[in-house]
């Protein structure tokens, strides 16, 4: 176990240098390099543009700046007030020792900005897996209990509209039927707030937060819902005609033990590893949401480093992305190894 | 139909992977395919919706208003029986808005599809085939294509594109669009023909072929892929859905196709900001993603059962 554990480690570090080695070359392959959206679209002088690319390092060879972005500079000369002349010490320390560097939009440490956010992500997608596996586990189950019932009619055909929705759409109708639409009786102002976190300058109430809480979760959970409801059903109809469900009905087991003890548990271990290899798309899954509902989350910052080509910030996000990503498979598989001991790596 | 051809293997493993021959009542492997997805409700349904949303896309020339050219006189006009779906900010008739922008979105639908197949058969059928060595480099490729975070990928290319000029790609163009997609949806593809090829290949047939000389690019090309068509048509359909659902969300995002020229996702971005005042310039264009999107996938579930291995093979048995 423990040698698969380290083989996998193995494998995966490599290719986590290859994706990385990729992506700093496809940022830096763009005519002008990374300052083409920082300085040449707001027409910066030239010698100014060229003493900023001395500070920020871009004169160098791409191969010594992918260096300094791994392991820092903090070895070598630096040129900091970029007249030309390398003359004082490097702070950076490189991605490997956790410093992924600056912002170019903020000037602030790029791993303070996803300090900042990741909670507030975090918060939003946790409510929402929550709210998904509430009501998409009972789905999954009665679907399949009760296979080709009107309920499970009604679900398939539900499920098949929660797939094809677009996600931001769905977005600006909640807002357009909970915020233009209805109204509270009682003061007459929109029935739900149509974005941010809570009411800005108003004291903490847990009530407000909810309330600011029920449009981007609804907005976000559909198409999971539609999707894991599916991947249960079709789990529990492959458990549902084992033999060990007849045993246990033959031992006198009450049916409904037996689905929700028996028959669950094992169509959720499939389920579990699916989840696991969703959770690095927490960020790219809250995108949509957070723009739509100004929610300050990792998505949104994503999104504004792209449209602003703040590349160490870009590069952050898609490497801790990519490095979550094989995390969730390695323990997606331990996880299958753990619930179901039929499996075992070597 | 384009699976009608005369199967080539008769044995029992290659019946459950390829078409198996013909039923006694005289019906083709074609002629039941093709019955069982006229049978299926949804398949019809979204048939005939797909059909209806080509058409009118194709027809939109005809419309008597330019998708382009501003009207500041009838700026923002609800639903009428001038604009049946009412007009935009510049006074554009949204109607013929959608039409050209159903152009886009299935244009960059049939481009995503091909490039996702010109990607990932050559890939799946080689590492199925081949096996060894290059099947493990192969699909560790697949891996690791599949592990990057492809909304992100999607817009940091999209946004790098716009800033480099590439003789054929111009910037936010249908085919620049289509090909950043495609490049980032073909490993679904490229691990379904893996497997389809991994069993086929040992089959006599295969086997047999070899013996009377036939190349290797002959044997995947001629011989095994047309048994492992099933599930490639399957994947190809749903591709298309997903193709247009990217390239709406990056549109929406200003990543995608850029105003002027319409497309489903633009038009949506443009409606964000009157909201509340003018939703009928959201409600439209949203309405036809969603239309079409349940139609291709409804058209994939019904192939799906059309063309289900085991189903047939009840079939045949029965006959």
């Amino acid at each position: 176990m423990l040698k698969y554990v380290i083989r996998r480690l193995l494998q995966f570090i490599p290719l986590l240098f290859l994706v990385s080695i990729g992506l700093f070359a496809l940022m830096n392959a763009t005519p002008g390099g990374p300052l083409a959206a920082h300085g040449g679209s707001r027409h910066v002088n030239p010698q100014r543009a060229e003493q900023l690319r001395r500070q920020l390092g871009l004169d160098q060879p791409i191969a010594l700046q992918y260096v300094i972005w791994l392991v820092g500079n903090d070895w070598m000369k630096v040129d900091a007030d970029g007249d030309g002349l390398a003359e004082s010490r490097g702070e950076r320390r490189g991605v490997l020792r956790g410093d992924f560097g600056f912002s170019y939009r903020t000037r602030q440490p790029v791993m303070d900005e996803i300090a900042q956010r990741l909670p507030n992500t975090i918060y939003l997608m946790g409510v929402t897996l929550v709210v998904v596996a509430l009501i998409a586990i009972p789905i999954g189950v009665l679907s399949a209990v009760r296979q080709y019932s009107k309920f499970d009619l009604t679900a398939t055909t539900l499920a098949f509209a929660g797939q094809a929705i677009p996600e931001f759409w769905l977005g600006l109708i909640l807002i357009l039927v909970f915020y233009g639409w209805l109204n509270n009786p009682f003061t007459g102002d929109p029935l739900l707030p149509a974005g941010g976190m809570h009411t800005l300058g108003a004291p903490f109430s847990v009530l407000d937060w909810v309330r600011h809480l029920i449009l981007p979760v609804t907005m976000g959970a559909v198409g999971w819902v539609a999707w894991y409801s599916r991947f249960l059903r079709s789990g529990m109809l492959d458990v549902m005609h084992q033999d060990y469900l007849r045993t246990a009905r033959a031992k006198g087991v009450p049916e409904r033990r037996v689905i929700y003890r028996h028959a669950l548990r094992n169509a959720l271990i499939p389920l579990l590893t699916i989840f696991a290899l969703d959770i690095p798309y927490i960020i790219a899954g809250s995108l949509y949401v957070e723009l739509i509902f100004s929610w300050p989350g990792m998505g949104r910052l994503y999104y504004d480093a792209a449209t602003q080509r703040d590349y160490p910030l870009l590069m952050a996000i898609l490497i801790i992305t990519a490095t979550t990503t094989a995390v969730c498979n390695l323990l997606a598989d331990l996880g299958y190894s753990v619930l179901d001991p039929r499996i075992r790596y070597e | 139909m384009g699976v009608s051809r005369k199967p080539k293997a008769q044995g029992a493993a290659a019946a459950a992977l390829a078409r198996p021959a013909a039923s006694d009542a005289g019906e083709s492997m074609g002629q039941m395919v093709w019955r069982r997805f006229r049978n299926h409700p949804g398949a019809r349904g979204g048939v005939i919706v797909l059909s209806l949303i080509t058409l009118s896309a194709l027809l939109a020339p005809l419309s008597p208003y330019s998708p382009v050219a501003s009207d500041m006189s009838a700026r923002l006009e609800p639903p009428s029986l001038q604009h049946p779906m009412g007009t935009d900010s510049l006074g554009r008739d949204l109607l013929t808005r959608i039409l050209y922008g159903g152009r886009v979105s299935l244009r960059v639908g049939l481009l995503v599809m091909l490039i996702t197949l010109a990607i990932g058969i050559p890939i799946g059928a080689s590492a199925g085939y081949f096996g060894g060595r290059v099947e493990s480099m192969l699909m560790r490729l697949t891996d690791a294509a599949l592990s990057l975070p492809s909304l992100l990928i999607l817009i940091l290319l999209s946004a790098l594109l716009t800033e480099v000029q590439v003789p054929l790609l111009s910037a936010n163009s249908v085919l620049t669009v289509s090909l950043v997609i495609g490049v980032l949806s073909w490993m679904t593809v490229a691990r379904l023909v893996r497997a389809s090829y991994l069993t086929i290949r040992d089959l006599d047939f295969v086997m047999a072929s070899r013996c009377l000389g036939a190349s290797n690019t002959r044997l995947m090309v001629r011989h095994i892929l047309p048994n492992a068509v099933g599930p490639i048509i399957v994947e190809a359909t749903l591709v298309v859905g997903y193709a247009i659902m990217e390239e709406s969300g990056l549109s929406f995002l200003g990543f995608g196709i850029q105003p002027p020229i319409p497309s489903w996702g633009n038009l949506l971005s443009d409606a964000q900001n009157h909201l509340t005042r003018h939703p009928w310039l959201a409600l439209f264009p949203g309405i036809m993603i969603f239309l079409t999107i349940i139609s291709v996938n409804y058209i994939g579930d019904g192939l799906r059962d059309a063309l289900d291995p085991h189903k047939l093979l009840r079939k045949v048995g029965e006959a």
